[in-house]
């Protein structure tokens, strides 16, 4: 048993994910694994931070991808172990398939499956609903309403998974994760066990025949966990008498409540916090319905509990068409809708601005930048498809036609291949996907291209890092979430692995040399098969490469620019703005990274390099 | 809802790579220290590659992370194109403090050209905690409600970045720098 305590009774600020991995740590977690994403990212690195800090005997590791991350995590559990699996709901997407079966043969150890949804969508693909997920697996989620409590529920959540011997969702969106909040450390008191496998093929390795037993054991496991006491949803104001009911559930909830403080509906409507979306408690949807006329129900991003209240008459909701059916509830929709629903007028406040300002860009200096540039130099008329990363920014520069999902480009590239050569057409299609998309999920894809005979160019936009969620080591880096050495892979190795004939490296801040890198490949896909370009160099905001950067350079634009902004429009740089009075393009010294890519691109040939004496 | 030292609602809108979540949580650990409850709002992903980010920062009694329209006491704008589209969350008699070159025509706010003091004391990238010691300032010295005083932000700073060395000493000299330029300027 491991006991400590806090030194004091200090609040501290943290983010909804530290909470979360706080909470991973104050309940005994032994294994943590995850893939990097959005509004995920920061769990598994608050985990490996408080198990080095404090010595803990945890298993800290990013996984290539969300399905092994969970196999990886789901096994501990089969061990007796308490273990948890964090992801993106899209992440959730790669791990269905052992999600769905382990929910069938359940759990020894307490197994917590951490889906972070994000409604919006803020940094996403879609705005599933992970609840929905659950309900498809047929596993029950918590739905925490704020950072607090996402570490309060891990507790209930281990325990419900090891009374029930089931995996248990936790289901935050992105205004817990990137949520922040005074909050006070527990103790932690973990009892760690050892691994422990209790041979039970019919179990563990269930044919057909079995897995219907197994099937029917979850129904009932269901239905006991729809009588749960702890997790049942919650009354914010019992001592209220009313025939309509607001029922709300994760960061929505935090909204209803604060808004009924102010507008002062507490004082007039029921309103409760669903805790336990799915399976709905049983003697909950019975009362509920016997008590109230009309039912509000709040909740992102799909109906999952209105989908559980059989009496549509009378209930309210997403599901309904009272409350919009896609974008995240932000608070001035719900207290638009809570008014509605009350028959309160709506307050006045100012139409919502529409989007707009800055867009995002890639940074000054990316690497990505200069290989985009290069491949539509190398191939101008090409079919461009890419994938999920920094570099999906790649679009701004015409360098994109598709995106689709995590590791897409490739399969996607092999079928527009074969599209047109069935119409007799031979173009040269070009795929850009990053190292870390690139482990996740290129390499069944690339080996499938190989047997298809697939003919196009991959760039693997190689940056040594995860960029966009934070930059986490890929696996070719060496280094794991606590920041210690492990074993490591080369994108090269792993190519050549797929059978692939041509696999070459190349620097994309040598645009020239890397152009002609490019038209190589390009020859030989045409005549061949699939050809690989590892475009390497360094994130420039990863904070591991700094040392690497040395052949900075300092630019300057000449009076050959006669202001046609080339740069600016079709390049991208953050760093070049346009100087009104001058007609010229400028370069912006507390933005340039000194990458030099520009002098090559400049269509003058007006930016050049400082010489010493200048 | 009225403006309270204990209840204060404040959104915080610039462009990724500005430190805007830097200030964010600055400010709300200063509101902890100052014994407040605190919710907060952060934007991360894609935005953060050089588009609009913003961070809702709740000092005292609230549930929600979010502030709602025309509910923010307390409006500070790191790059001053994003007045147009936050305008819209300033409560009537809210104080707006701005980052901008230039006099805004027909607004009543606090204005400073804190890119160009942080370029001058060397510290290009500070601008966010010149901004930062800026609003705190000004907005003490003209009797705007709020929770904290320049010392106590001083005294996070240190807690924060202690054993950092030159960090914690171009910080404070980015936090004052912002400071001085608060206490000389009034309203307008």
């Amino acid at each position: 048993m491991i006991d400590k305590r806090p030194q004091m009774n200090t609040r501290v600020l943290m983010t909804g994910n530290e909470s979360i991995a706080r909470g991973l740590i104050e309940n005994g977690c032994s294994m943590a694994l995850s893939y990097p994403g959005t509004p995920a990212s920061e769990i598994l690195p608050a985990v490996a931070k408080w198990s080095k800090e404090l010595s803990l005997p945890v298993h800290v590791r990013w996984a290539v991808n969300e399905k092994i991350a969970f196999e990886t995590a789901y096994a501990g559990s089969i061990a007796g172990l308490r273990t948890a699996v964090s992801m993106k709901q899209v992440g959730l997407n790669v791990a269905s398939d052992p999600f769905m079966s382990a929910a069938y043969m359940g759990v020894k150890g307490g197994f917590i499956v951490i889906s972070a949804d994000d409604p919006g969508p803020h940094s996403s693909q879609t705005e599933q609903d992970s609840r929905m997920m659950a309900m498809f697996a047929k596993v029950p989620v918590l739905d925490p309403s704020s950072p607090e409590q996402a570490r309060d529920f891990m507790a209930l959540a281990y325990e419900l998974s090891e009374q029930y011997e089931v995996p248990v969702m936790l289901r935050p969106t992105t205004r817990v994760c990137h949520g922040g909040q005074d909050i006070e450390l527990k103790e932690i008191r973990a009892e760690y066990r050892s691994a422990e496998l209790d041979r039970d093929p019919a179990r563990w390795a269930a044919t057909p025949n079995f897995r219907l037993t197994l099937h029917k054991k979850l129904n009932e496991k269901l239905s006991a966990i729809a009588a749960h006491t702890p997790t049942g949803p919650r009354l914010l104001n019992p001592e209220i008498r009313s025939s309509k009911a607001i029922l709300a559930s994760g960061v929505a909830y935090a909204h209803v409540q604060e808004i009924a403080k102010d507008s002062g509906l507490i004082d007039n409507i029921a309103i409760w916090q669903v805790v336990q979306p799915f399976p709905l408690h049983k003697q909950f949807i019975e009362d509920a319905l016997n008590c109230y006329d009309e039912i509000l129900i709040i909740e992102e991003s799909m109906p999952v509990i209105e989908t559980q209240l059989a009496a549509r008459h009378m209930v309210k909701g997403r599901m309904s068409g009272f409350i919009p059916q896609a974008g995240e509830l932000l608070p001035d929709i719900i207290e638009e809708v809570m008014r509605r629903f009350c028959g309160v007028s709506a307050r006045v406040v100012p139409e919502p601005a529409v989007a707009g300002g800055q867009k995002p860009r890639l940074c000054a200096g990316c690497p990505h930048r200069a290989s985009f540039f290069a491949s539509k130099k190398a191939f101008p008329n090409a079919i461009y498809t890419s994938d999920i990363g920094c570099y999906t920014l790649g679009a701004n520069l015409g360098a994109i036609d598709t995106v689709l999902c995590m590791g897409a480009s490739i399969g996607q590239a092999s079928g527009f291949y074969h599209a047109f050569r069935l119409s007799g057409i031979y173009k040269d299609i070009v795929a850009t996907i990053g190292d870390s998309t690139f482990f996740h999920s290129g390499t069944a894809a690339l080996m499938d291209a190989v047997i298809q005979d697939s003919r196009f160019v991959l760039i693997v936009l190689d940056n040594s890092t995860t960029a966009m969620t934070g930059n986490q080591p890929t696996p070719a880096c060496g280094i794991d979430a606590c920041g210690a050495a492990m074993p490591k892979l080369a994108i090269e190795d792993v190519v050549r692995g797929c059978g692939v004939g041509f696999c070459r490296i190349g620097n994309p801040y040598d645009l020239p040399g890397f152009i002609g890198l490019l038209k190589e490949a390009g020859a030989y896909a045409q005549e061949k098969g699939v050809a690989v370009v590892i475009a390497r160099y360094p994130c420039l905001v990863d904070k591991r490469s700094i040392n690497i950067k040395t052949d900075r350079i300092e630019l300057r634009v000449s009076d050959l620019c006669n202001g046609c902004s080339y740069c600016i429009n079709e390049f991208e740089c953050p760093a070049m703005e346009y100087d009104e009075k001058n007609r010229r393009a400028v370069i912006n010294k507390d933005l340039c990274s000194g990458c030099g890519v520009c002098i090559h691109v400049c269509p003058s040939g007006a930016i050049k390099e400082v010489a010493g004496n200048e | 809802m009225s403006n309270t030292p204990e209840r204060q609602q404040i959104f915080l809108s610039g462009v990724g790579g500005q430190g805007i979540l830097f200030i964010t949580r600055l400010l709300a650990e200063t509101a902890i220290y100052r014994g407040y409850r605190v919710l907060t709002a952060e934007t991360h992903g894609m935005a953060q590659r050089g588009g609009v980010v913003v961070s809702h920062l709740k000092v005292g009694a609230f549930s929600s992370p979010l502030i709602r329209p025309c509910m923010a006491d307390i409006l500070i704008l790191l790059k001053r194109d994003n007045l147009g589209q936050h305008g819209i969350y300033l409560r009537p008699g809210g104080s707006v403090i701005v980052n901008s070159p230039s006099n805004i025509e027909g607004a009543e706010l606090f204005r400073m050209d804190a890119s160009a003091a942080a370029r001058e004391i060397g510290q290009p990238k500070s601008m966010n905690l010149v901004l930062a010691g800026f609003a705190v300032s000004v907005l003490n010295n003209n009797d705007r409600m709020l929770f904290c005083s320049p010392d106590d932000i001083r005294t996070v700073l240190h807690k924060k970045l202690s054993g950092r060395g030159k960090i914690l000493v171009d910080a404070l000299s980015a936090f004052n720098q912002g400071v001085c330029c608060g206490e000389r300027k009034n309203n307008g």
